[in-house]
């Protein structure tokens, strides 16, 4: 269905490029548009004044607003992978083929069947939800939620991946300013003389804010000629930056501010392959100006959400910046004199106007001048009732006093009504910055309180309107926040020459009495977007809620995507009322990001697929990859897993690994290991202290096992560390520990032993770490390394050596983590992939048997050395582990006095045992729980639990480690390990050391 | 996202920094002559303030260095920024009847 | 075992040299370029700034006085001091420059509290420049690189993206080098050709 160009335009004016015609789609009817227009705008000059339903009621609503504040307009945008739900028309820019819909409508907006909750409406009042879905629980389930979900549910979620990319983007000023209207633009102009680095955000498509729909001038010239001069300036000072279409939704502490700029949205889906849909700034700025403006309230009265019902300022602003003919008779029903700018706009473009419904009863020189003009104005009077359906078609007109209406009034046909109840200024970003507002009772909203922050706010965002005292604002605060951050000696550029307009004060009128009383016939709606009207508050403020934060999750009163931008300071007013209290005695509710909804994708930036987290890989790792090897995530680490030859499995593949090692000889990459180099002369005292057993002894060429706690007893982390001279030792940690051991070893010489003379540093990349293991070990470094004597008197266990291997410089370390005889060579990691293959060349005659990290689990398993982060939680000591061997009695270490606290040194705290399942092909999983008994009532005692399980080809069954209490008392003893499923494993506690328990193979 | 003033490297985004906990908890120099219920106040006992809180801090992806800090956790303003082993600007901190006084 | 020999120049595998074709591919150097400048001598150096024994040192053994101003570079021929800390410097100086300046720091510092560690393959380094070469960055980077707050000389130990780096800047162009460790280098690599992508294509007007 196509219909004709929108014929609902003025004959000319506005900012649309009336020589660049757009086609596009909402509810599957074509339209035309031109550049510059928004979806809003769009669609009303096309006449399309019903854009959507609402939320609860399902009731046709129109376009209210024509900024961020929109409540009724919001729409689905494209479909497929690109869908977006919940935008508001009002702010989508129109491009040629867009595609939208509304949201809330169901099946078409104009045949809802929703609207039958129209006629259920005295069920859904205010807590419904909580009222009607309670019970049966069943029905919750199966009915309520879907059918809620259908009902209510704000658009659609894309099902697709996004297509499009988004990205970050760091940047830091002297000045930011948000808001690019009089004020922002002022601000900005007197910051950035100054030579400040000044960043101006605004949300909009272009700059100007509210100059863009204003008929007065500056200086003389035209409101929009003096936005393009104040723009053209800003371009010539090289330390300013302007960022149109960007919304600063986020200000957190020590002004950081975030914001999203839309940098393709305009152009269409896909337009701009490669670049960033929408990118997410992060500003840090020395001072900020908020000139964020300030948003029309609307009146509260009876069945005020018909379409054709809107904002006095968004009436403005249609006829004057998009030349829309809004309608051919409006009213215009106001409490101040911000609706004459509406007036004017009517009159300019020839729309014809009912009359002026003005609530004072003295409107003062504002409503003369419209008088003048031949516009009638009904002061004293207000609109008590619409009438019309999809479209507003008359009003009720009533005279008003002290609240009560008069008998009888008039009624007058209309298509247009628009509407103003004062303004609140967007202190929103203001409040996120932790500032309060307070209540000015002469302007009837809430303006900033003291700054919180290195802020301050400028023109309508701080209460102040008429554009004189706005422009001298932002002047002023520019100059002040460029001298504050450094910049210029803060004096303040004279203000535009703006013409004055006397002015009369405004009327507080929160609730406009209906022709019935409240909740007996109309709605008075105070949020639009939740359907939340004046009658769900007072109910509300019956039923005890008096705290504003209850009564607002109560009605959902400003809980919609919206966040009550036009809702929050009615419903404020009218529950300050029903209760009895002054506004500020109520409060306000507090503001919190993003002040518009932000996309998830921008959140994520490019930290997505590998970009999530950097992969680490060793100087091997194309090796591996090569010869085909699964890889383990050990942290950031990518470590070989198992080596499967074709046709392997896991299970076999593993079986040859660790069957090699046992047998003849295997060679592991262990690179990743952490690795500190320690020098100074207090270098042994220091270890004696961070380790639970002596290093201060140890022999130079020597190397020990150490164990390391933290204060509170439990193990922290362990390795082995080589004595190289009398002040020089080299750490090794495991590969999880090895930033967290540094860390740990630096705060304890910072913070607690100063005056010890040691210093450490990372190694732990600068070696390449390659691990033979097996009785051929000593075979193939004799090969590697002709001029090292390998010997076990030269060469004994636990001792390192400095020589040539393979042509190479290299540190080689005889220590053994599978109980095998074993050497660790260690080259420069440039040339680590050398030695590796190196070593698998000299080994082939060998039998050399490449394994992973699975293997390594299994053998030192068989042994049975702890692996932490296994064998040890944060919650287990020395002792528990049975290594008291390791714990010294002479000397203090971090935790030693906690190894005698009660809790510590209790007897049944679970201890380190070995467990053979009855069944010798069970493999126990880790993490199963262990009971006394098969069977019996929950709750079963727990005993401990499987920390470590395998299939041990060298044992030829399954065993496994595990922490039970009082476990080494325990052995012979039977437990159990009942599994998922409800089968029940039986296994005998042993031992934990499966396999040469002298430790002789060490040895070779 | 806090500012924080490295006492070397200036200020720096909250992301660079890792938190230590309460500042002014000394280790005590000789632990073996603590009974359980001191040894275990050092280990586990804190202050939890509403207010202003000296905590320390290390720029552990800067330069590496640990500093003491007073933050106030209610405003998320940072008061004071001095080095280890010297004591708050006068008047800034919280230190409670918990703290383990640095003996040296 | 003559066939299993290494040569120790010419058989070191530099972390990024699988990806050098496609570094090189990504770069336009009217916008940004990256490459790896491998192998650079790095020596890691503690020490006391207030200790003149030490400065004295160093100062004999490498011909430069130590930055003792944070984030600070001092340069002497071919050899540049990095500030990294109130008591800690990386010393950089060309492919092969290690043993030498390690035995002369060995020899100076011989009974002065200080530690001196040979870190050359520990890290390598990324070279970043071309006039969107600050922006790239600012995608990743909280630090301020505008010219009033950083500079040639200026260096600092940060976060980029996801990785831990030492960030020099050496030049006005502007130019700078990443030092990072060896694990994190193809990501981080990955993550500037994506961050520099879009200034291959006709900008956003």
């Amino acid at each position: 269905m196509t219909k004709p160009m929108g014929s609902h335009r003025t004959a000319n004016g506005g900012r649309i490029d009336r020589s660049r015609p757009l086609s596009f789609m909402f509810d599957g009817v074509t339209y035309g548009g031109f550049a510059g227009d928004t979806l809003a705008s769009a669609l009303l000059a096309n006449g399309v004044h019903l854009v959507g339903r609402s939320f609860k009621y399902h009731r046709p609503r129109g376009v209210l607003t024509a900024g961020a504040d929109e409540p009724n307009a919001l729409v689905q945008l494209e479909r497929g992978a690109r869908t977006e739900p919940n935008l508001r028309a009002t702010q989508v820019e129109l491009y040629q083929g867009l595609v939208a819909t509304s949201v809330n409508a169901w099946p078409s907006l104009t045949h809802d069947l929703g609207a039958v909750n129209q006629l259920l409406s005295r069920f859904f009042v205010a807590g419904f939800y909580y009222k009607t879905f309670m019970r049966p629980k069943v029905l919750w389930d199966r009915v309520y939620e879907p059918f809620l979900r259908r009902m209510a549910g704000l658009g659609r979620a894309p099902e697709l991946p996004d297509p499009d990319i988004y990205d970050k983007m760091h940047v830091h000023c002297d000045v930011l300013v948000v808001g690019a209207g009089p004020a922002g633009l002022a601000a900005a102009l007197a910051a950035g003389r100054t030579g400040a680095r000044v960043i101006l955000m605004d949300e909009q498509a272009e700059a100007g804010g509210s100059l863009l729909s204003s008929a007065e001038s500056l200086d003389g010239k035209p409101a929009p000629d003096w936005v393009a001069d104040a723009l053209a300036e800003l371009a010539s000072l090289p330390a300013v930056r302007v960022l149109q279409r960007t919304s600063v939704f986020g200000y957190y502490d020590q002004n950081f501010l975030c914001a999203v700029e839309r940098r393709t949205d305009h152009l269409g889906p896909g337009a701009r392959p490669g670049l960033s849909r929408q990118r997410l700034w992060h500003v840090r700025a020395a001072r900020v100006v908020l000139a964020t403006g300030a948003h029309e309230r609307p009146l509260v009265f009876a069945d005020n959400d018909r379409p054709g019902v809107m904002q006095a300022s968004a009436v403005a602003t249609y006829v004057r910046r998009f030349g829309v003919r809004l309608g051919s008779r409006a009213v215009i029903f106001t409490t101040n004199d911000s609706a004459y700018d509406a007036v004017d706009a009517l009159l300019a473009a020839g729309i014809g106007i009912a009359a002026v419904v003005d609530s004072r009863p003295d409107p003062g020189p504002r409503a003369e001048a419209a008088r003048a003009a031949g516009v009638v104005v009904h002061a004293g009077c207000v609109v008590a009732a619409t009438h019309g359906t999809r479209r507003i078609t008359g009003v009720e007109v009533r005279g008003c006093e002290g609240g009560v209406l008069a008998p009888a009034g008039l009624r007058l046909s209309c298509d247009l009504l628009a509407i103003s109840g004062g303004w609140s200024p967007a202190v929103h970003l203001f409040s996120q910055s932790q500032g309060r507002v307070r209540w000015d009772e002469a302007k009837l909203c809430f303006v900033p309180g003291e700054a919180a922050q290195a802020q301050t706010s400028a023109g309508a965002c701080n209460g102040t309107f008429g554009l004189g005292a706005v422009l001298a604002e932002g002047l002023a605060a520019g100059a002040s926040a460029a001298h504050l951050a450094g910049f210029g000696d803060g004096a303040v550029p004279a203000t535009p020459a703006v013409a004055e307009v006397a002015a009369a004060p405004g009327d507080a009128l929160w609730l406009v009495p209906g022709l019935k009383p409240l909740g007996r016939a109309g709605k008075h709606f105070v949020d639009f977007q939740n359907d939340v009207t004046a009658f769900d508050i007072r109910l509300a403020a019956r039923e005890g809620f008096e705290s504003v934060e209850h009564v607002k999750r109560y009605t959902t009163n400003g809980m919609a995507t919206d966040q009550g931008k036009t809702s929050n300071v009615n419903g404020l007013a009218i529950l300050a009322d029903t209760l009895g209290r002054a506004i500020p005695e109520v409060g306000t509710t507090t503001f919190r990001a993003p002040y518009t909804p932000v996309t998830f994708g921008v959140m994520a930036g490019r930290d997505l697929g590998e970009m999530l987290d950097p992969v680490r890989t060793t100087p091997i790792h194309a090796w591996h990859v090569a010869r085909g090897a699964l890889f383990e995530d050990v942290g950031q680490w990518k470590r070989p897993w198992y080596f499967p030859l074709a046709g392997e499995d896991m299970h076999a593949a593993v079986r040859r690994e660790a069957k090699a090692v046992r047998d003849g000889l295997g060679v592991l990459d262990a690179s990743t290991l952490g690795k500190i180099e320690i020098r100074g002369r207090d270098a042994g005292v220091f270890l004696d202290r961070i380790y639970t057993n002596l290093f201060s002894k140890l022999g130079i060429g020597r190397c020990r096992y150490g164990l390391m706690c933290k204060e509170d007893g439990m193990v922290f982390d362990d390795g082995v560390t080589a004595r190289l001279g009398p002040d020089h030792y080299y750490m090794t940690t495991t590969t999880g520990g090895a930033a967290r051991v540094l860390d740990w070893l630096e705060d304890y010489l910072q913070t607690e032993w100063p005056d010890l003379e040691v210093y450490c540093t990372s190694v732990t990349e600068q070696w390449s770490t390659i691990a033979v293991s097996g009785p051929r070990a000593r075979d193939l470094l004799a090969d590697l390394a002709p001029g090292m004597a390998v010997d076990p008197e030269s060469f004994p266990f636990l001792s390192m050596r400095e020589g040539m291997v393979a042509g190479l410089a290299a540190r080689v370390f005889r220590i053994s983590f599978t109980g095998e005889l074993s050497y660790e060579i260690n080259v420069p990691s440039h040339l680590g992939l050398a030695m590796w293959q190196a070593v698998m060349a000299a080994g082939a005659r060998h039998g050399i048997t490449p394994y992973g990290t699975e293997t390594m689990h299994l053998l030192r398993a068989e042994k049975g050395f702890i692996i932490i982060g296994q064998e040890t939680d944060g919650t287990v000591t020395p002792l528990d582990l049975g290594m008291d061997w390791i714990v010294s009695k002479q000397k203090d270490f971090v935790g030693k006095r906690s190894l005698t606290r009660s809790d510590t040194a209790r007897a049944d705290r679970k201890r380190l045992v070995g467990l053979l399942p009855e069944d010798e092909g069970e493999v126990l999983p880790e993490g199963a729980q262990l009971v006394e008994m098969a069977g019996g009532t929950p709750p079963v005692p727990m005993l401990g639990h499987v920390t470590s399980s395998y299939w041990s080809p060298n044992l030829g069954r399954s065993f496994a480690l595990a922490l039970i209490k009082g476990g080494p008392e325990r052995l012979g003893q039977i437990v159990f390990a009942p599994l998922a499923g409800g089968r029940t494993v039986k296994a005998r506690i042993v031992e934990p050391v499966f396999l040469d328990r002298e430790g002789s193979r060490q040895n070779g | 996202m806090l500012l924080i003033s490295c006492p070397h490297c200036g200020p720096c985004d909250e992301t660079e920094f890792h938190c230590g906990g309460e500042a002014h908890v000394a280790r005590p120099h000789d632990p073996a002559a603590l009974d359980d219920a001191a040894w275990g106040a050092f280990i586990f006992m804190r202050n939890n303030p509403k207010g202003q809180f000296n905590e320390r801090w290390v720029h552990a992806a800067g330069c590496r260095r640990w500093f003491n800090m007073v933050r106030d956790t209610v405003t998320h303003r940072i008061l004071a920024v001095y080095p280890m082993g010297s004591r708050p600007p006068a008047g800034l901190g919280h230190l409670g009847a918990a703290v383990v006084e640095d003996a040296q | 075992m003559a066939d299993v020999l290494i040569n120790p120049v010419a058989d070191r595998l530099s972390p990024l040299e699988l990806l050098r074709v496609t570094l090189a591919a990504a770069s336009d150097p009217s916008q940004v370029a990256i490459r790896e400048l491998p192998f650079l001598c790095q020596i890691a150096l503690r020490g006391s700034p207030g200790n003149t024994l030490f400065m004295a040192a160093v100062q004999k053994a490498l011909g430069l006085d130590l930055p003792v101003k944070a984030g600070s570079v001092v340069l002497a021929g071919s050899v540049r001091a990095l500030w990294l800390g109130p008591d800690e410097w990386l010393v950089v100086a060309p492919d092969g420059a290690a043993p030498a300046l390690l035995s002369a720091l060995a020899a100076a510092l011989e009974g002065v509290h200080a530690q001196a560690v040979d870190v050359s393959a520990n890290r390598t380094v990324i070279a970043l420049e071309g006039p969107r070469a600050a922006e790239v960055l600012a995608k990743g980077l909280t630090l301020d690189l505008h010219p009033r707050a950083f500079g040639p000389g200026r260096v600092t130990q940060t976060i980029l993206a996801r990785a831990a780096v030492i960030l020099e800047q050496t030049g006005e162009a502007p130019a700078y080098r990443l030092y990072v460790r060896n694990s994190f280098a193809t990501y981080l690599a990955s993550w500037l050709m994506d961050a520099a992508a879009e200034y291959r294509l006709p900008p956003l007007c």
